[in-house]
C-alpha cells in the first residue's frame, strides 16, 4: 500500500527547507523499497515546528517536526515502524496549539492540497456557492450583513453595507477586486490562504460576484508573494476547468472571471483607492473619497474591494448560516480572526480564534514569549501603522473597539514581538522613514511630515534640544494624523507616538524639573 | 542564478508590448514583462509602450518611475534582497544587514562593481515567523543566522 506524507509547500516552510525535506524523504522511500505518495499542502501555520511533515495512519495524520534533511529518513522509518521519535507531535489536530483554535477560514489549510479541486470539493468546499445559488441575491446579501463580518485588511468596515452598496447601484458593469497586497511587516495570513487553500478566496470571490451582480474579478497580488501568485493561477485554470468559473459556473446561470495581477513593490497600494489606480495600469496615488470604491471604483465602476480574509470567510458563513460564524467574537467584532504572531516569538504562527482574546495571552501563552529567552518588551500590533504597546496593555482584548480605545489598532491581525534589547527611538525613526520611502506623495503631511520626522528623531536621538524636538515630533503627528488623505500618513503617528508615551526613556532624558535643595 | 535575459531588441519589445495591450489597464503588465525579459525596462521601450496604450510618455515614465520594482537597468548577476520591516529587525535582521553590506563592500540598493550582485532591501516577504528573511534570486530563505547569512553571500558572489 502507498504511503501518503504530507509536506508543505507553503513559503514559510519551503524558506527552512520543505522542498529537500520532501526530496529527502522521497529517496529514503525509495533506497528502502517503500512506495510513497508526497502530498505537498500549505501551512498549518505553526511555524516553529516547519518543515512539518505529515503521514496518514489509521489514528489520524501524524506528524513530525521541525524535521531537517538528515532527520528525514529516520522520521520515515519512525512512521513505518510505528515507532517513537524525538520530532514525533502526535495526531496533528490534537496539538495544543492547533486544537484551542477556531479555525473557520483557515480550516482546510495545510490540510489539503491546494491544487486539488477534488480535495477542495471533499472539504466542505462549495457547499457555500451551492447554497447560494437557491438563495437570491439579496438573501445572499442578508446572510453577510447578518453575518457582522468587517473587513479584514485593517478598517474593520461592515462588509455587509459595502456589497449592499454595489449591488444597489445600477451600472452597465461591476467589479469584484480582492486586496492581496499583504504590506504590512508581521502579516502572512494571506500569503498562507492563497497558498494553502486557494479556492476559498475564489469561492468568496465569485459569491461577492453573484451578490452584487458583478462578472468580473481581479486579484491583486503584491510581487513579494510569487508562490501566492502562482498557487492562485493555478487554482483559477482548476476552477474553469471543473466549471466554477467562467459562463454558467457550478450549473448556474451566472457568469464570472477572474485573473491575477501583480504589485510592483509599492506598499501604499494596499490602501484601496490607490490598489484601484494600479489596477488601471497607473502610479498607485491615492484617490480622494467620495467617490466611494462601491459606487465609482475600478474603470469608474462600482466596485467590492475587500482583503483575501473577508472573501475567504464568505464560504463557511453561506454554507453554515450567518449565525454560525456571528455566534463568535465580542461586542462588534463578530467570528474569527486569523491571527500572525511575528518577530522575536518562541511560537509564531497562524492563530485563527474567536476574537476577544488578550494580548497577553497571545504573546506569552500562546506564542511563548521572546525566541530569544529575553522579557518581551513591546509588541506592535497592525502592522507597520499599528501601535508599539507595553507590558501594561497585555490585557487589552483583540477586538477592534479595544485597541481603538487604547490609541492602537489591530489591522489586518499581525503581532509583532520585540524583546529588551529594543530601541524604541530607532523604531519610532524607521515608521517615519518608511512612510517616507512609501509615500505615494499625494498629500503634504505625509510626504514632507514623514521626511522632517526622521530628521528631528535623528536629533532627538543625538541628544540635541530633546524636549523642544519631541513637542516638534508630536506636532508633525498631529499633523499627519488628520491633515493626510489616507493611512499611511493618518496611522503613521501611531507606531511613533506609541513609542513615545510608552517609552519615553528610549528619547533621551527626560525632563528634569527643579531640583530639590537638599 | 536569475535568468540569462536577452538583450534589448525592439522587434521583441515590440511584440512583447503587442501580447498584452489588449488588457485593462496594462500597463503593469507590460512593464513587468518588458523587465521578465530584458532584465530591466530600456528606455526605449517607454515611448513604444506608450504609443500602444495611447498614453502620453509621461504618463507610462511617471508609472515606471512610481514603483520599486521596476529597473532603469540590469541588475548584478545575482539578486539579494534582505528584508528590513519590523518583524526581522525583531529577529535581529539588521545586524545581517549590516554583516551582508561589510561582507560585499556595498550599502543596501547597490551592486558589487564586478557587477555580480544586487544587495537590495525589502519590505517583507511574508515569512514573519519564521524571521529573519531573505530573497536570492527567488529563493526564499528564513531563520537566517550569522552563518546563513555568509552562506547566501558567498552562494550569490559566485
Amino acid at each position: 500500500m502507498t504511503m501518503r506524507l504530507f509536506v508543505p509547500r507553503d513559503a514559510g516552510a519551503v524558506a527552512v527547507g520543505a522542498d529537500d525535506v520532501a526530496l529527502a524523504l522521497e529517496r529514503a522511500a525509495a533506497t528502502r523499497g517503500i512506495a510513497v505518495e508526497i502530498i505537498r499542502t500549505g501551512s498549518r501555520g505553526l511555524y516553529w515546528l516547519e518543515p512539518m511533515v505529515e503521514a496518514a495512519t489509521p489514528q489520524g495524520r501524524v506528524a513530525f517536526g521541525p524535521v531537517s534533511t538528515t532527520e528525514a529518513a529516520a522520521v520515515l522509518d519512525a512512521i513505518t515502524s510505528d515507532s517513537p521519535h524525538p520530532l514525533r507531535l502526535g495526531v496533528a489536530d490534537e496539538i495544543p496549539w492547533l486544537k484551542r483554535q477556531t479555525r473557520l477560514t483557515f480550516a482546510r489549510c495545510g490540510v489539503v492540497d491546494p491544487r486539488s479541486m477534488e480535495d477542495y470539493r471533499q472539504h466542505a468546499g462549495y457547499r457555500g456557492l451551492e447554497r447560494a445559488l437557491s438563495l437570491t441575491s439579496d438573501a445572499i446579501l442578508a446572510e453577510v450583513a447578518a453575518s457582522g463580518l468587517r473587513g479584514r485588511g485593517g478598517a474593520g468596515f461592515p462588509t455587509g453595507i459595502k456589497w449592499k452598496t454595489v449591488a444597489q447601484t445600477s451600472a452597465d458593469r461591476k467589479y469584484i477586486v480582492c486586496n492581496a497586497d499583504e504590506g504590512d511587516s508581521g502579516t502572512f495570513a494571506d500569503r498562507m490562504i492563497m497558498e494553502g487553500d486557494p479556492f476559498v478566496v475564489i469561492e468568496g470571490m465569485t459569491l461577492a460576484g453573484i451578490a452584487v451582480g458583478a462578472t468580473k474579478g481581479y486579484i491583486y497580488i503584491r510581487s513579494e508573494y510569487p508562490h501566492a501568485v502562482a498557487a492562485m493561477n493555478a487554482a483559477i485554470a482548476a476552477a474553469k476547468r471543473a466549471g466554477y468559473l467562467g459562463e454558467r459556473l457550478g450549473g448556474s446561470g451566472h457568469r464570472f472571471e477572474l485573473e491575477v495581477r501583480v504589485g510592483a513593490g509599492a506598499y501604499v497600494c494596499g490602501e484601496e483607492t490607490s490598489l484601484l489606480e494600479s489596477l488601471e495600469g497607473r502610479r498607485g496615488i491615492v484617490r480622494a473619497k467620495p467617490p466611494l470604491p462601491a459606487h465609482k471604483g475600478l474603470f469608474g465602476k462600482p466596485t467590492v474591494i475587500n482583503n483575501v480574509l473577508s472573501f475567504a470567510a464568505i464560504p463557511f458563513i453561506l454554507a453554515g448560516g450567518a449565525k454560525a460564524y456571528a455566534d463568535f467574537g465580542v461586542g462588534r467584532s463578530r467570528g474569527t480572526m486569523p491571527i500572525q504572531l511575528a518577530g522575536n516569538i518562541s511560537h509564531g504562527g497562524l492563530f485563527e480564534t474567536a476574537f476577544g482574546i488578550t494580548l497577553g495571552e497571545l504573546v506569552d501563552d500562546i506564542g511563548g514569549g521572546c525566541q530569544s529567552g529575553r522579557p518581551v518588551r513591546a509588541v506592535q500590533v497592525g502592522g507597520p501603522l499599528g501601535a508599539y504597546f507595553p507590558r501594561a496593555l497585555f490585557d487589552t482584548p483583540f477586538d477592534y473597539e479595544a485597541f481603538a480605545a487604547r490609541d492602537g489598532l489591530i489591522g489586518h491581525g499581525g503581532v509583532v514581538v520585540f524583546d529588551d534589547s529594543v530601541d524604541m527611538s530607532r523604531q519610532a525613526r524607521f515608521a517615519m522613514e518608511f512612510c517616507a520611502i512609501e509615500s505615494c506623495g499625494k498629500c503634504t503631511p505625509c510626504r514632507i511630515g514623514s521626511t522632517r520626522g526622521v530628521e528631528t528623531i535623528d536629533r532627538i536621538r543625538r541628544g540635541e534640544r530633546v524636549t523642544e524636538n519631541i513637542a516638534v515630533v508630536e506636532d508633525l503627528c498631529a499633523t499627519m494624523k488628520f491633515g493626510s488623505h489616507c493611512a499611511l500618513g493618518g496611522f503613521t503617528p501611531y507606531p511613533v507616538m506609541s513609542a513615545l508615551k510608552h517609552f519615553r526613556q528610549d528619547f533621551g532624558p527626560a525632563p528634569t524639573g527643579l531640583q530639590a535643595a537638599e | 542564478m536569475t535568468a540569462p535575459y536577452e538583450p534589448w531588441d525592439e522587434k521583441r519589445g515590440a511584440d512583447i508590448i503587442a501580447e498584452h495591450a489588449g488588457l485593462e489597464g496594462a500597463t503593469l503588465v507590460i512593464l513587468h514583462a518588458v523587465q521578465e525579459a530584458f532584465g530591466y525596462v530600456p528606455e526605449p521601450a517607454i515611448p513604444m509602450i506608450a504609443s500602444a496604450l495611447n498614453l502620453s510618455r509621461a504618463e507610462v515614465y511617471g508609472v515606471f518611475t512610481f514603483y520599486h520594482d521596476f529597473r532603469k537597468q540590469p541588475a548584478g548577476r545575482h539578486v539579494l534582497k534582505l528584508c528590513r520591516a519590523e518583524a526581522c529587525q525583531a529577529a535581529g535582521g539588521d545586524r545581517l544587514a549590516a554583516r551582508a553590506e561589510a561582507r560585499l563592500g556595498i550599502a543596501l540598493g547597490n551592486a558589487t562593481a564586478d557587477r555580480r550582485v544586487t544587495l537590495e532591501p525589502i519590505y517583507c516577504l511574508g515569512l514573519c515567523a519564521t524571521a529573519p528573511s531573505a530573497l536570492l534570486d527567488g529563493r526564499v530563505i528564513g531563520r537566517l543566522d550569522d552563518a546563513g547569512i555568509d552562506a547566501l553571500v558567498a552562494e550569490a558572489q559566485r
